[in-house]
């Protein structure tokens, strides 16, 4: 192979964007491209971008697939905001992503789909590659079919299956251009492909076309280095929120030595719990899919009173079936785990886009006083270890829980250090034994957790339902201080969760000029602003919420300790709204409702705005 | 209180009073409702399963009220969601006898989707539906099986709905055991009860249930001792379709229905149809059902169906069982490093 003459430019972070027709294979190049860049030690994070439709005819706007990275040599948060290189296989991948291009930014084209026929699909009156409204970028145009075919040419293949390697191809591309090995591909497709080794030998070859193509001819005047950032050792793997919440439930029911039975229904963007889940039958986990949502919580509740640990998940449409169950887990006291995976509402509104407007909903959203703990992770990963921490506090405290997820981090997926499970807190189960005297609603003096008494135990028959309880017996009440009391207590009991809740940690100094509170999937863009900030020697701190109920206890010593506290969500203002009622401060509430995550830009703007007032 | 397991000592004989729980029963005096609970208590005991194996789920109404009643495990829950605790709880201890309690607004109006889906999949609970053809607990609503035309107090000017007969959605669903009985004729139901506790997979009950307050007297036909021997046919398995005050009146089928043929006629008489209760097509038992609906046909009580098939439980835990053998049991570090996986060394 000739050595290349070119400049090697050195880059802290990049953002690339694979964009393509659903059929150019973009989510697998995106993921071959995650996965070399993981192994030659980068950080990372990623979001796929999935067009709505099943199947969309090729071609049209609608039917574009993309896949976002956001690599560097430093910790890495957010899938960036913008982007340094767009590879776009077609007109239509072009006229979607332009919008997310830094300027100056690489386009790579695959110039044989620039077709009339795509142009028009894709709504370009002109090609754009000719009329000179590119302009501000570094466009370079690949035949990209061509070139795949003419590497292809010596294999007996079909025309049609010589065009499925093209994604190989411009994958070889970026490969060059980011100084990234082969080989990592090379043996995850020769595994992929091992019962059709043509077609292996076909991929390989147009990766490697790519890649000699980019370094051969004239096409770029550099390509650039992302050094390997510092990373803690251990053993990593590439995790999505799903797959993560689906990890630690049962992970968690391993520990409470509870079988998992999971009742649910069909809806983006939580489906893949219900998937993933139901591949692992043989890790005691039973799943369910219902006749309806109400079915799909009423079975999981069915199943806690039981014994096994009942856990739904869901997304808007469903979390409003599932309130009239909630309200009888928390009634009966029994624990349940509820994963809702927020995406943009009301109604159906936009299933694969990403808010995080059912804060409110999922604290207050019930008739009746009804107090329920949440917990919103902030990251793929820590989807783990918020499905872990609320499974514990179900099972401890004997209530059901949600974790708010949403799908900014159902779908984004970034590299996880596997943690050792013996570091895990074990979970206690407040089971009452056969033989005791029992009483329904007597409860623990610390934890005020009633005990569970499971059926086919001798001597501890008992009935619990959706009626008011008398305090002990569980009797059926009407009395008007019996019910005060209960309604207290079941408040009580969810606030007494913080005795066993680390409390959030600030970052940056105790007191200041500006706290920005932050809570769920905001976390990154966040932390990148933080850090952004504070190397311009603004004087900013960070506290970033992971239990919304009950809130932490240091939390209002923060709150009062800045001039401003700046609240960023992706909804309304639905934190803002609590942290004015509880601590009546004049909260900065900034607010973006796009359907899209924040983003890093323009939070660091509003941010200086306010520090410059 | 129990101070002793029962598994260690031979089991005590439970008895009907056993299972009474100590709460007062609230229904209204003459309310059918009691002659059910007295008759389940009756028979519980006779079917070998201890106490604390039972579980009651029940929905919201005046019948869903009975798990209060009983001594036993159970969840009086929300309005028409009773199939779908029963379901979890099946799945997570099929040791567990389960039996939903439910009315005729909750069993088919409200979750009207929940009972239909547990009886496809066939999980072996055994559903009580009190039907009195009225909302008892709201006082005196029309029902989903109120007959057209019914004056009730949101029906002032009649009821315009069409009723649904119980037995053929329970048919229509696929149900493996559906029978029908009346409150008033406690060693009947007995009979039924025991069967339908018997029977390996869904079992479907219509109790017929009197309203004394918002329906009085909506099955005179089957409970008045004067009326009753005209209008009531008993099923028995292997035994002639027969009705009447002296049992002269049989049915047979005619093109696609039944119809109604005297004793006395030698002619007719032969083409008596014999009572298969295990006729795996649900045609036969669908006719049967249908005469409920129709003038001057008698209205069947006893075993419409009694099919054996697998259960959903069943089919549920062997294929856990299955994957087990094939994939071992699950082990939880492997699966935190499934997929791909890499190392970054000190
Ligand atoms: C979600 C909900 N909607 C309405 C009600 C009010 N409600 C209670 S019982 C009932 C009807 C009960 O009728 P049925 O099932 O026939 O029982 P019955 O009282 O006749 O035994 C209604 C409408 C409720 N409890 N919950
Ligand atoms: S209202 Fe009717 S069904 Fe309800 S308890 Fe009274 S008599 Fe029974
Ligand atoms: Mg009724």
């Amino acid at each position: 192979m000739a050595k290349t003459h070119k400049t090697v430019i050195k880059v802290d972070d990049v953002t690339v964007r694979f964009a393509g027709d659903s059929g150019d294979g973009i989510q697998l190049t995106g993921k071959q491209f995650t996965r070399t860049t993981a192994l030659i030690g980068n950080e990372l994070s990623t979001f796929p971008d999935f067009p709505a439709e099943i199947r969309a005819p090729a071609g049209t706007t609608y039917g574009v697939s993309g896949f976002q990275i956001h690599f560097g040599s430093h910790p890495i948060y957010t899938p960036g905001d913008k982007v340094d290189v767009l590879v776009a296989m077609n007109p239509s991948a072009l006229k979607v992503n332009i919008k997310y291009l830094k300027p100056n930014a690489i386009i790579i084209v695959n110039e044989d789909n620039f077709t009339e026929r795509n142009l028009r699909l894709a709504g370009y009156p002109k090609n754009p590659l000719e009329d000179g409204s590119l302009k501000g970028y570094q466009v370079y145009p690949v035949p990209v079919t061509e070139l795949t075919r003419k590497a292809l040419e010596a294999l007996g293949l079909s025309q049609k299956e010589k065009d499925r390697c093209k994604n190989f191809f411009a994958l070889g591309i970026v490969y060059w251009l980011y100084n990234r090995p082969l080989e990592p591909t090379i043996e995850w497709i020769q595994k992929k492909f091992a019962k059709r080794p043509e077609l292996a030998k076909a991929n390989i070859l147009a990766l490697k076309a790519g890649r000699n193509f980019a370094e051969s001819t004239e096409l770029f005047a550099s390509h650039y280095q992302v050094e390997p950032a510092k990373i803690r050792p251990g053993v990593y793997r590439n995790i999505t929120g799903n797959e993560a919440l689906s990890l630690g439930i049962i992970v968690a029911g391993r520990k409470a030595g509870l079988d998992i039975f999971v009742g649910s229904y069909p809806i983006t963007p939580a489906s893949d719990i219900l998937h993933e889940l139901s591949l692992h039958k043989n890790f005691g986990v039973k799943t369910f899919q219902a006749e309806d949502e109400m079915a799909a919580i009423g079975a999981a509740v069915g199943a806690s009173f039981a014994g096994d640990l009942g856990v739904t998940a869901t997304s808007g449409p469903g979390m409003a079936l599932k309130t009239e169950f909630l309200n009888l887990a928390v009634m009966t006291e029994l624990p349940l785990v509820i994963f809702d995976v927020q995406r943009a509402g009301p109604s159906t509104g936009m299933p694969t886009k990403t808010e995080q407007a059912d804060l409110l909903f999922a604290l207050y959203g019930r008739p009746g006083e009804s107090p329920v703990p949440v917990v919103a992770p902030r990251s793929p990963s820590d989807c783990f270890y918020a499905a872990f921490e609320a499974a514990r506090v179900a099972i401890q405290y004997m209530t059901p829980v949600i974790v708010l997820s949403d799908l900014y981090l159902a779908n984004g997926a970034e590299p996880w250090r596997v943690p050792d499970l013996d570091q895990l807190p074990p979970i206690a189960l407040t089971s009452a034994q056969p033989g005791e005297e029992y009483l329904p609603y007597q409860r623990d003096p610390e934890t005020l957790a009633r005990k569970w008494a499971l059926p086919g135990t001798p001597g501890l028959e008992h009935r619990i339902g959706g009626l008011e309880k008398e305090e002990n017996t569980g009797n059926v009440s009407y009395d008007p201080d019996n019910h005060e009391r209960m309604v207290k207590l079941r408040a009580e009991k969810v606030e007494r969760i913080r005795d066993i809740l680390p409390e959030p940690e600030i970052e940056g100094p105790d007191e200041g000029e500006l706290l920005i509170l932050s809570w769920g999937s905001t976390y990154g863009a966040v932390v990148t602003v933080m850090q952004e900030l504070r190397k311009k020697g603004r004087e900013v701190s960070h506290y970033h919420l992971r239990w919304l109920n009950p809130l932490p206890r240091n939390l209002e010593y923060y709150i009062r300790n800045f001039n401003h506290v700046f609240i960023p969500e992706v909804n309304l203002g639905q934190l803002s709204r609590i942290v004015r009622d509880r601590y009546l401060i004049d909260a900065v509430s900034f607010n973006r409702v796009k359907g899209q995550p924040l983003m890093v830009q323009e939070l660091k703007e509003a941010i200086e705005q306010i520090l410059a007032r | 209180m129990a101070t002793q397991s029962t598994h260690f000592i031979p089991v005590k004989k439970v008895r009907q009073q056993d299972f009474a729980s100590d709460q007062e029963v609230r229904w209204c005096p003459g309310c059918g409702d009691y002659a059910i609970l007295a008759t389940l208590k009756r028979v519980l005991p006779d079917l070998g399963i201890p106490r604390e194996k039972y579980v009651f789920v029940s929905g919201i109404g005046c019948s869903s009220r009975f798990p209060y009643y009983m001594n036993t495990y159970g969840i009086h829950s929300i309005h028409g969601r009773a199939p779908t605790i029963a379901t979890g709880i099946r799945l997570a201890n099929p040791e567990l006898s389960v039996w939903i309690i439910t009315g005729d607004g909750d069993g088919l109006s409200i979750g009207g989707n929940h009972l239909i889906h547990i009886m496809r999949r066939n999980v072996n609970v055994n559903i009580i539906l009190f039907n009195n053809e009225i909302y008892g607990l709201t006082k005196g609503q029309y029902s989903p099986t109120s007959p057209k035309g019914q004056v009730t107090k949101s029906s002032p000017y009649g009821s315009i709905d069409n009723p649904f007969n119980p037995i053929k959605v329970a048919l229509a669903s696929g149900a493996t055991f559906v029978a029908r009985t009346v409150d008033r004729d406690t060693k009947h139901m007995a009979e039924i009860f025991r069967r339908a506790a018997r029977h390996k997979g869904v079992s479907f009950v219509e109790v017929y249930q009197n309203c004394v307050i918002f329906n009085d007297g909506a099955f005179r036909e089957v409970t008045d001792p004067q009326e009753k021997p005209e209008h009531a046919l008993y099923l028995e398995h292997g035994k002639p379709l027969l009705f009447g005050k002296e049992k002269k009146k049989g049915l047979r089928l005619h093109r696609f229905h039944l119809e109604v043929v005297e004793l006395d006629d030698p002619e007719q008489a032969d083409d008596i149809l014999i009572h298969d209760q295990h006729n795996p097509d649900t045609a036969y038992a669908t006719l049967l059902a249908e005469l409920t609906d129709k003038e001057n046909m008698p209205i069947p009580l006893g075993v419409f169906r009694s099919i054996e098939m697998e259960t959903y439980e069943e089919a549920f835990f062997r294929q856990i069982e299955t994957v087990k053998t094939m994939k071992g049991e699950g082990d939880l570090k492997q699966l935190m490093v499934s997929g791909d996986t890499w190392e970054v060394k000190a």
